[in-house]
Parts: C-alpha cells; sequence; structure tokens
C-alpha cells in the first residue's frame, strides 16, 4: 500500500490528520511525564555530592535539549517553506517557535534553581546557560518579527530568512561563548559531568526527555490546527466545518 | 556600479552631516558615561575599556541601522534597485559599504582617543583600534539583514536590536577579548584571526541574505 | 510582447482581482483604469516583477519573467508614484543616478540635455527639496527620455504636471510607441493618443 504523502502536505487535510494524532500522542506525553517523575523523585539514588537538588537536572536536561533541537526544526521547516513556498510547512515553523521559546526559558529557569543550592548564587555566567540565554533570544526575535508583519506570506519568508541566519549563527555562538568563558574561568561546576551517571538516572533524563517530545508534538499540532483556521478562514472548508458539515 | 552607490551615499551623507555626528556622539556619550556611574578609579576602568568601547560602538552601529535602507524606501529609490538589471546583492554591499563608512570608520577613529580616557596603555589602543577595523564592517553586514527585514513596520527600530543584537555577541567576544588578551600579554593573534573569518563569512553570505529579504520585504 | 494569463492578486484577506488576462505588443499602449483599491498599482508591480501574483503568470516574449530577471528588467522602466528623487541631490545628480541604476549610465552633457527638454533648463543644478511638486515628477520622468528600454510601465505619471508638460509626456509616448515601444500605465485624466493603438484594461 501506498500513502500519497503529497494529501496532508495540503492544510485543510492536515487539520484533520493533526485533529486525529493529537489524543495518542497526549497520553503518550503524560504517561512518560507520570514515569519519568516517578523515576526522578523516587527510583533515582540522591547524588553523594550534590544531593537531592540534583534532581531538578531531569527537566532541565530535557528541556535544554528540546529548546535547541526545535530550534534547528524550526529552522527545517521554515526554509522549505522558503525554497518551496509550501505554506503548511512554514505554519508548522511558526508553531514551533513559542513551545521552542518555552523549553529554553524553562531550561533558564531550572538552571537557576540549580544554580542556587549548588553555586550559591542565581546565575552563573557558565557557557552553557549563557549559549541558552542567547538561544532565547533568538527565539524571542523570530516571534517578536512575526508578530509585527501584518502580510502572512511576508512573515513567513521574513521568519525563515531569520531562523535561517540564527541557525548559521549558533554554532558560531556557542563556540565565542565556550571561549569566552574558559577565558574568563568561569564556572567549573557543569550540570552535567558525571560521566558515569547511575542507569536509574539515565533512563529516568531519557524517559523525561520523550515526555517532553511528546508534549512538544501536541502543542505544535494544536497551534498548526489554530494558524490553520486563521489564514484559511475564508475558504469554504473552513465555513463548513463551522456549520458542521464536515466531521 | 558599487562605486555609483557609494558615492552617492557619500554625497547625500556630506548634506546631512548631522545624521553622521549623531552616531558618532551618541558612542562617546555612552563611554563617557560609564566612569561616572562607576567611579572614576583607573585600575577599573583599564579592566572595563575594552568591553565598554565594544558596547558602545555596537549600540552606536546598532542605531544607525535604520537608516541603511529607510530614505530609499521611503522616496521609491529602493524599487529602482530591486528592479536595477545590476545585481541586487553587489548593489546591497554598496550600501553596505558606505554605511560603514560613514558610521563604523568614524568609530574606529575616535576609540583611540576614549580608550585614553580610560587610560589604556600604547599597545592595547593599538589593538582596540585594529578590532574595531575588523569587527564594526561585521556589525554592518550583518545588521543590514535585519535593516532589510524590518522595513516599513510598526517599532523597526526596537525590532532590529531584538533580531541582531544576539547575533553580534561573537563579533562582541572576540573583538573585545582581543584587547584583554593584549592586556594580559597572550598576544592577539588568535582573536584577530577569528574576526578576520567572521568578516570574511559575512561579506560572502550578508549580501545575499539582505538581497533575498529586501525582495520579500517588498513583494 | 507582454502577456498576462490570469492572473491574481490576494492583499491580506482582499482579493483585488482574479482572471486578468492581456497582452500588449509592440507599439501598443495600455491604460489600465478602475477607481482607487481597485488594485492598479498592484497590478502595475506585479508586470515590473517587483511583487509576484498569487495565480496565473507574465510572459515576456513567451517566457516568464521569473526566469529571465535580469534581461527582463533590462528591457523595461518603471516608474512608479514614489518617483525615486532624492531631495539632497540637484536634479541632475538625481537624473544620472537613476540612470546609472538602470545600468544606462549618462554623462552631464546628455542628462543636462534631458532635463533642458522636459522643461526644467536653468533648474538642473537645485536640490530637489527646492523643486515644486510638478518639477520633481519631471525630474523623474526625464529618465524616459534617455533610457533605451522598450516597455515602460508608467504609474500615475501624469500627476502635478501642467497642461504643457502632460502635452510634452503624451509626445514623449508617442515617439517610443512609433519605434515599436510599449506602454503600460495608469491615469486619471484621460490623454487621447493620436497615431497609436490604445487598449482600455478597467479593474473593478
Amino acid at each position: 500500500m501506498t500513502i500519497n504523502w503529497f494529501k496532508y502536505a495540503s492544510p485543510a487535510s492536515f487539520y484533520f490528520l493533526a485533529g486525529r494524532m493529537i489524543p495518542y500522542f497526549s497520553i503518550a506525553a503524560i504517561i512518560f511525564l507520570i514515569v519519568g517523575l516517578y523515576i526522578a523523585f523516587f527510583s533515582a539514588p540522591t547524588d553523594f555530592q550534590q544531593g537531592e537538588a540534583y534532581r531538578i537536572i531531569f527537566v532541565h536536561v530535557p528541556a535544554a535539549w528540546m529548546s535547541m533541537f526545535l530550534y534547528l526544526v524550526m529552522a527545517f521547516w521554515a526554509g522549505i517553506g522558503l525554497a518551496f513556498t509550501t505554506r503548511l510547512s512554514s505554519m508548522v515553523a511558526s508553531a514551533i517557535a513559542p513551545t521552542g521559546a518555552m523549553f529554553a526559558f524553562l531550561a533558564l529557569w531550572t538552571g537557576a534553581w540549580w544554580g542556587k543550592p549548588m553555586w550559591g548564587t542565581w546565575w552563573v555566567w557558565d557557557a552553557r546557560l549563557t549559549s541558552e540565554l542567547i538561544l532565547f533570544f533568538l527565539y524571542i526575535g523570530f516571534m517578536s518579527l512575526q508578530a509585527a508583519i501584518d502580510d502572512p506570506r511576508r512573515a513567513d519568508k521574513a521568519g525563515a530568512v531569520i531562523a535561517l541566519v540564527g541557525v548559521v549563527n549558533v554554532p558560531i555562538i556557542y563556540f565565542s561563548v565556550q571561549w569566552w568563558n574558559t577565558l574568563h574561568q568561569g564556572a567549573s561546576v557543569s550540570l552535567v559531568q558525571s560521566p558515569k551517571m547511575a542507569t536509574a538516572m539515565l533512563s529516568g533524563m531519557l524517559i523525561m526527555a520523550l515526555a517532553a517530545w511528546m508534549y512538544s508534538i501536541v502543542t505544535i499540532l494544536i497551534r498548526t490546527r489554530l494558524i490553520i483556521l486563521e489564514r484559511e478562514r475564508h475558504t469554504a472548508w473552513v465555513s463548513e466545518l463551522k456549520e458542521g458539515v464536515l466531521e | 556600479m558599487i562605486w555609483w552607490i557609494i558615492k552617492r551615499d557619500l554625497l547625500l551623507a556630506m548634506r546631512r552631516r548631522s545624521d553622521v555626528l549623531t552616531t558618532l556622539f551618541f558612542f562617546i556619550r555612552v563611554v563617557s558615561l560609564f566612569p561616572l556611574g562607576v567611579g572614576p578609579e583607573a585600575s577599573l576602568l583599564r579592566v572595563m575599556a575594552s568591553g565598554v568601547l565594544w558596547v558602545a560602538a555596537l549600540l552606536a552601529s546598532m542605531l544607525s541601522l535604520g537608516r541603511i535602507f529607510s530614505s530609499d524606501y521611503a522616496d521609491g529609490t529602493l524599487e529602482q534597485m530591486l528592479l536595477s538589471p545590476v545585481s541586487l546583492p553587489a548593489l546591497v554591499t554598496g550600501k553596505t559599504i558606505s554605511h560603514w563608512l560613514v558610521t563604523g570608520v568614524p568609530l574606529v577613529l575616535m576609540a583611540p582617543v576614549l580608550g585614553i580616557q580610560y587610560d589604556l596603555p600604547m599597545e592595547a589602543l593599538k589593538v582596540l583600534t585594529l578590532s574595531l577595523l575588523l569587527g564594526t564592517p561585521v556589525l554592518s553586514l550583518i545588521g543590514a539583514i535585519g535593516a532589510a527585514l524590518t522595513l516599513g513596520l510598526r517599532g523597526g527600530g526596537v525590532l532590529i536590536s531584538i533580531l541582531v543584537l544576539p547575533l553580534y555577541i561573537p563579533v562582541l567576544i572576540f573583538g573585545a577579548g582581543a584587547v584583554e588578551a593584549s592586556t594580559a600579554g597572550m598576544g592577539s593573534g588568535a582573536h584577530f584571526s577569528i574576526l578576520g573569518a567572521f568578516l570574511l563569512v559575512s561579506i560572502v553570505f550578508s549580501p545575499w541574505a539582505t538581497a533575498a529579504s529586501l525582495r520579500i520585504s517588498m513583494g | 510582447m507582454l502577456t498576462a494569463k490570469n492572473l491574481e492578486c490576494i492583499r491580506g484577506e482582499h482579493r483585488l482581482f482574479s482572471d486578468v488576462s492581456f497582452s500588449v505588443n509592440p507599439g501598443e499602449l495600455m491604460f489600465v483604469g478602475g477607481p482607487n483599491g481597485s488594485g492598479k498599482t498592484s497590478l502595475l508591480r506585479l508586470l515590473c516583477g517587483l511583487s509576484s501574483p498569487d495565480g496565473g503568470e507574465i510572459c515576456w516574449n513567451g517566457t516568464n519573467i521569473r526566469e529571465l530577471d535580469g534581461e527582463y528588467r533590462r528591457t523595461m522602466t518603471y516608474l512608479g508614484h514614489l518617483g525615486g528623487i532624492k531631495d539632497d541631490l540637484t536634479a541632475i545628480e538625481n537624473l544620472r543616478i537613476s540612470c546609472a541604476l538602470a545600468d544606462c549610465e549618462i554623462s552631464e552633457d546628455q542628462a543636462m540635455d534631458a532635463l533642458g527638454q522636459i522643461g526644467l533648463g536653468g533648474r538642473e543644478m537645485l536640490p530637489a527639496k527646492v523643486l515644486s511638486q510638478g518639477q520633481r515628477r519631471r525630474v523623474a520622468l526625464a529618465r524616459l527620455l534617455v533610457v533605451r528600454s522598450r516597455l515602460w510601465i508608467l504609474d500615475e505619471p501624469l500627476t502635478a504636471l501642467d497642461v504643457a508638460a502632460v502635452e510634452l509626456i503624451k509626445r514623449i509616448l508617442e515617439h517610443s510607441l512609433s519605434k515599436g515601444g510599449m506602454v503600460v500605465m495608469t491615469t486619471h485624466q484621460e490623454i487621447v493618443m493620436t497615431a497609436a493603438a490604445v487598449h482600455h484594461l478597467t479593474l473593478s
């Protein structure tokens, strides 16, 4: 059996497909979250150096991973939208940005919470935290630019340019911040330094990462559906939807 | 053709000298404010000098970004540029070069004078000037992309800063780092190589990205 | 020959026009008419390639103008309702720079000559900011005297011009058409062209 993938590239069919997928991913997100949090709080052993406070990494690390990964995915879809003028990919890119920014913020916040007991201060100009902060700024830039433009086509394309410029710059920024950090001999304790983590720790972190994945997929699908409805509100299928003809 | 554009923009800048001077005076004011804020102690100022001068140069350059395209956009010249048979990235390169000549070069020339106020030694002054000479064109090149994307938008000025400042960070780190490294006696060759690499990469990519952004904003 | 097939233009949520088709042959002039907001300027911007249509295609001698790119821009001159005139430059500098941008550099003498013909003799060295609206318009229109392009796309070229100037522009257009040029223009004041094939396209 062959599936016609292009069928789902049309906003209307994607809208219904996404609607059917959301419940499954939501359930998966909840299950992974419960299992992950259980491991994080009850099953994983107390760290002999860092005590109980280290448990924040079960949120912090997946959030940081997710924020970086989502930026790449966002730039990828925005770039596809720019190159092939496929509207749906640009809509997905716009839908990813707030979730990515949320994870970047979460990573910063949990980083600060972790930093207080560890370093005795809320903020340390550690290379990772600083890069994460800049990544957060990049998300904000993308969203502010799109919000300032009224014409959705221009917003899609302009957002794509800034996302791609950002992707080219992210490695340069990361490398620069690393260099700057070693030059100034900043914090030597890193959040994930211990090479031999207990298996319970590792599995807990991976399951939490999966929960973050599922959560991202759900929010991105929901937001894409809303963007589709907003952009296509003058089309026939949306008015039929409003009158309850389509299910 | 690039030459025509540069000549025209310099001519326009000559007839509107106040615009050029505003940027330069902004730079001087910001740099002069810091000692008033943190106190006049020479040892403290010497440590801060490279960072303060670089951040001020970055802000001054950023403030002037809006002007790269805005007047050409307002009077319709930009339409003519987009419709020119000459390649748009070439025209954009010309406009960026003249932006740097008008706003970047005065900052570079003024920096050593301000460095003296911060009690920087001779060697550090040289490194500071050279780092600005390599770094400020990168600021203009990257900034041009932001200026092109925000053309004609409400609150364009603030928006440019949100878009462009994160991208300026590597230039800031290595520009200010060059001065610190030389003061610490480590030599600043590596910093200069990296700033040079940034310049080359941005010369190659930025005009294309800017030209694409202009077409998007005008389309 | 310029041909447009089933052009469609959407601005924001508003469909300005759809299914607009026409062709302009050498020696022909097309007036684009219609009430304010009917998409006249948008149509001209599509034709010169500043923006791309939401449907349909625009061809120059059978090839889509997207593919021709710089080659098409070389055969075409567009004058928007913004003239591209810089306040701080003199009339002659404005003319020479706008010609250089169109990749058709002219000497100081040629520029003097063109400005003289269009009725700006003696004002060549004045900065554009002291010129009146009509005079600024003339500086922009002086380009038509020196460019060698075959297709002219003019957006309200007659605005702010006096009777004598309108007559002058009419003669310039007729001269170009007689040599096989093509003109697409919008205007609110109809001009009567002699000895030229004239079309009307009305957007509603």
